[in-house]
């Protein structure tokens, strides 16, 4: 993984998107701007619709209404996109056979995979485990894994689903690391999570859902300082937000 | 008892007659489960990851052809192979070639059916990644195999089981011919009409300890790859 000039994914552009299923709303008229820089983290309580944008962004759901462009485009394949599910599936293979897979589907020269293999394994510090059966790994170890088959697409903007969910606080810690690496080498990184923890330490941006709509964007130090709404408030008072 | 120990004695002799017999049913029943896998396997995964109008009721349809009943496959084959009939002409009633086609007839509906189910449980949990990784249909499917080959195993031998016990169908189709067509099923039906117990006994065991070895490679190869890819 190489330091990257800004890409032409950026910016990510929501333009007045809605997601129905059947009579359900789950994002209402989202206009949003994902540019380059620190991490982008979107909190909200569960069922806000912070996957579903995230997925939105990836390219994976396309909108009910609105338009979403990368870059300036529409519909653009998700070829320097990569993301990284909450709970992600390990293929039934060893965790160095996974990143090769992803290799592949990104079709990176042949003669590449065994360094980018070896490096990537190293960054998520896997390399010991290299042969170990994905699927026997640790739940640490397994989204680590993800992270690193990932970035094995080499991609200018990574999303991130609650990555750290389930994890106790040595694997989250290892995978934050991972996730500050992966920024200050130019990678933007937009992640979901309702840990406020965890959005402290990690957030340049945040993006604050609440039933589907945004309630609530800025610097992170001016949200966690000064939050302007009340469910904002609510939320980071620990109160229950329904 | 006596019976028995007579039938344990013909084995253990190494009587070629009865070594012929269980060569030819091998080669019938194995080329039947290669050919019905060649078929099934990819059948299934296509119905597995392809949405289209009918869907259901072919795989409605699928799951009902795993009850074939052998004599009905075994019936028309014989009327497609029979000089009358529209593959007449190839000559193939009454040689291996017929039992072979019978048994991958009865085969291939088990390896599809039972393939579309696995691959679809593996495709709920892999969409999303493969999704992502944008990759192509036949990437898709040839991810989705793979990954699934130890669960495919199982369908396999199901296929091989149903094979080697089988004779309705090659009854029919082969004609039961000593030294070209008599399988191990055939030959057992046929000895005890006559009433030679011993070699109808002989055969069922070895036929029983086939497909308990059989049975007990794939398992013993499952679960060495298992522990070594997950």
């Amino acid at each position: 993984m190489t330091m990257r000039a800004p890409s032409e994914e950026l910016p990510i552009v929501f333009e007045g998107v809605t997601v129905a299923a059947g009579p359900v709303t789950i994002l209402d008229s989202i206009s949003l701007t994902l540019l380059p820089g620190p991490p982008t983290v979107l909190i909200g309580p569960n069922g806000s619709g912070k996957s579903t944008l995230l997925r939105m962004a990836m390219g994976l759901l396309a909108p009910s209404r609105g338009r979403i462009t990368w870059g300036g485009r529409e519909n653009v394949p998700p070829l320097k996109r990569a993301i990284v599910f909450q709970r992600p599936a390990m293929l039934r293979r060893s965790a160095a056979a996974n990143i090769r897979f992803a290799l592949r589907a990104a079709s990176i020269a042949h003669a590449e995979h065994a360094r980018r293999t070896s490096e990537l394994l190293e960054l998520v510090g896997l390399e010991r485990l290299a042969d170990r059966a994905a699927r026997r790994l640790s739940g640490g170890e397994q989204q680590r894994l993800a992270l690193a088959r990932a970035l094995a697409r080499d991609p200018a903007v990574l999303f991130l689903d609650e990555p750290t969910a389930s994890l106790d606080p040595t694997a989250t810690k290892a995978v934050e690391d991972i996730i500050r690496t992966v920024s200050e080498r130019n990678i933007k990184v937009v992640m979901a999570t309702h840990d406020l923890g965890e959005a402290r330490r990690l957030a340049g941006d945040i993006v604050m859902l609440h039933r589907g709509r945004i309630v609530e964007t800025g610097a992170a130090a001016s949200f966690f300082d000064r939050p302007q709404t009340a469910e904002a408030k609510t939320f980071l008072a620990g109160e229950l937000l329904v | 008892m006596p019976q028995d120990l007579t039938a344990l004695q013909l084995v253990l002799s190494g009587d070629p007659a009865l070594f012929a017999i269980v060569r030819l049913s091998l080669y019938v029943s194995l080329s039947a489960v290669v050919l019905a896998a060649l078929i099934g396997i990819p059948l299934g995964a296509w119905i597995a990851l392809t949405r289209f109008p009918g869907r259901q009721g072919v795989i409605v349809m699928l799951n009902a052809l795993m009850g074939l009943p052998p004599v009905v496959v075994g019936l028309a084959v014989y009327l497609t192979l029979s000089r009358s009939g529209p593959l007449g002409a190839f000559g193939l009633l009454f040689t291996p070639s017929a039992m072979i086609i019978a048994q991958t007839v009865l085969v291939t509906p088990i390896i599809a059916a039972l393939t579309r189910q696995t691959i679809e449980d593996l495709w709920i949990e892999y969409r999303d990644e493969l999704t992502a990784m944008n990759l192509g249909p036949l990437g898709r499917v040839a991810t989705l195999i793979w990954d699934a080959r130890f669960s495919l195993v199982t369908a396999l031998l199901a296929g091989f089981g149903r094979a080697a016990a089988e004779v309705g169908a090659i009854i029919i189709v082969g004609g039961n011919i000593e030294g070209f067509t008599r399988t191990m099923t055939t030959a057992i039906a046929l000895e005890t009409s006559k009433g030679d117990l011993p070699l109808a006994v002989g055969l069922g065991l070895v036929l029983i300890a086939i497909v308990i070895a059989v049975n007990a490679l794939a398992w013993t190869a499952r679960r060495a790859g298992e522990r070594l890819a997950g």
